[in-house]
């Protein structure tokens, strides 16, 4: 069995609408793929259902070889330490130093602070923002705030990292620089990468495999190096 | 150590956030401070009455006079009837004659005794009762026995007394009840509060992968926090204030007969008992909230 597939899978939201119709998907480990689709396409919902915000109305989805749309409520915990996610509003706490945020799961898992302080180092230094480590989010720009939010999702090294349009609120430099990071991360760590995004520019300079949603229903699913078409999408 | 690491964490969480929402934070510990005080009466005057009634019962029996025209046959069916009463439990029959030779100790009452043609002592049954709460009632039964020609029984300032207690005891362990409940309520809107004012990092916690109990906990400790908090005030009235009340009224009530509980283990028992429901209570009242507005 592949890394992540989706089988058969169907969402309907409780308000009626089709998020995903029949969506059938296998991604292999360690690769970056993907997800475009306009606003309301069912990207979003598709990178939530490996994460187990969301359950599968019909069909299922296997991330590591388990079943996640079986998963109990109580044991979700355990998928998510497994799964790195990078969000468009970063989510960082403002209260919190970089430092403390990126330490953040790690401390709730309970881990030593020694453990915590070499791991958390190494994730500080892998997106370049070693000297400001003790900043607090509101002194940092978008591009810095979205590198700590990459930071803590790879702070616990996970095998699968989620970014849902991560450079949705970013400029298009800055855009480039935390694609690089992402895919630096994708070659060192050989984490499985998937990316929710709208951001035609990005696709096209990754030249890394995507899949097109439209109206929840995949319309295509183009290998590495493919381009996008001004038509599609 | 993980263990030790994730509860000291959530406790300083807690009390931070006992203090950050303090106005709802002083209603829900001056509501379980009311509700403790009135536990605390609540137990103490259970300790005294049982105390008392235990002391009582020793000394309170029932003596019932037997006709002196009653045949022996007579006297059976008296000694056979009390064998099926309830609530006694034992009694013992004394003749006239053994009376007045026990009287005949004493030289004046002897001279008396002797000085009359026949013996003015009537023979009786001296009863035990089980329960005091019940003498009145057992008292006429034994009352209505025939050949018994009258019946008497210990002080009834001592049985008024008694069921004064009960009704205080009862009236306290309603009120507890229903303090209990808006206690619990209270407390679980604090929380509420806190889960609101905490979402975003419930919501990071969720995603990062934290196990729900550890979610749970900080609100669990909340409530256990607010709970001691509220132990506070009537635990120091247990302690000094009972004792205080001790020595007034010199450790006893009317007569010598009552005694009152010595605080001494007393009150410590009490003020245990108090920190272990405020603290149930206020993680019940949490466990609510949890419950109801932490989906995890």
């Amino acid at each position: 069995m592949e890394f992540i597939e989706l089988k058969n899978v169907f969402k309907v939201y409780t308000n009626g609408v089709t998020a995903l119709a029949d969506a059938n998907l296998s991604i292999e480990k360690g690769e970056f793929v993907f997800i475009i689709g306009q606003s309301g396409s069912g990207k979003s919902t598709l990178t939530k259902l490996l994460y187990r915000e969301e359950k599968p109305t019909k069909g299922s989805v296997f991330v590591g070889g388990v079943n996640v749309s079986k998963l109990r409520d109580n044991n979700v915990y355990k998928l998510r330490r497994k799964i790195g996610v990078v969000f468009q509003d970063f989510k960082l706490l403002p209260k919190l130093t970089v430092y403390e945020n990126i330490a953040y799961p790690l401390e709730s898992y309970g881990m030593a602070s020694k453990d915590i302080r070499d791991k958390v180092l190494s994730a500080v230094e892998r997106v370049g923002l070693k000297e400001k480590i003790r900043s607090y989010p509101n002194q940092l720009s978008g591009g810095e705030q979205q590198r700590v939010c990459i930071a803590r999702a790879i702070v616990n090294e996970p095998k699968l990292i989620i970014c849902d349009e991560p450079t949705g609120d970013l400029d298009p430099k800055i855009s480039q620089e935390i694609m690089e990071v992402l895919k630096n991360i994708n070659k060192d760590l050989g984490s499985t990468i998937i990316m929710a995004t709208h951001d035609k520019e990005i696709v096209n300079t990754m030249k890394q495999r995507v899949i097109c949603i439209h109206n929840g229903v995949i319309v295509s699913d183009k290998k590495k190096g493919s381009y996008i078409e001004n038509e599609d999408n | 150590m993980k263990i030790i690491r994730i509860v000291n964490k959530n406790f300083k969480d807690a009390f931070k956030s006992v203090f950050r929402n303090f106005s709802l934070s002083m209603a829900s510990v001056s509501c379980t401070a009311i509700t403790l005080i009135l536990v605390s009466i609540a137990l103490l005057v259970t300790y005294n009455v049982n105390s008392i009634t235990e002391d009582i019962e020793d000394v309170l029996t029932i003596v019932a006079f037997v006709d002196n025209k009653a045949t022996q046959d007579e006297i059976d069916a008296i000694d056979n009837e009390l064998s099926k009463m309830e609530n006694i439990l034992d009694y013992q029959y004394n003749t006239k004659d053994k009376i007045k030779e026990n009287l005949s100790a004493d030289e004046d009452l002897k001279q008396i005794l002797e000085s009359l043609d026949e013996n003015p002592i009537q023979s009786t049954f001296v009863v035990n009762v089980k329960d005091i709460r019940e003498i009145s009632k057992t008292a006429n039964n034994i009352k209505n026995l025939n050949k018994v020609v009258s019946v008497k029984y210990g002080e009834s300032l001592v049985n008024k007394l008694v069921s004064m207690f009960d009704v205080i005891r009862n009236a306290c362990l309603i009120a507890v009840v229903a303090l209990i409940i808006v206690t619990a309520f209270l407390i679980g809107n604090t929380i509420k509060i806190t889960i609101f004012s905490r979402r975003n990092e419930i919501a990071i916690m969720r995603l990062v992968g934290t196990s729900n109990i550890v979610i749970k906990m900080p609100f669990l400790i909340e409530g256990a926090v607010l709970g001691l908090i509220g132990c506070i005030i009537p635990v120091l009235l247990t302690v000094y204030g009972y004792t205080f009340l001790y020595d007034f009224v010199g450790g006893k009530l009317f007569t010598d007969l009552i005694v009152l509980v010595k605080p001494s283990i007393l009150i410590y028992k009490v003020s245990l008992v108090l920190i272990i429901v405020g603290v149930i209570v206020g993680m019940f009242g949490s466990l609510r909230a949890v419950r109801r507005y932490l989906k995890v």
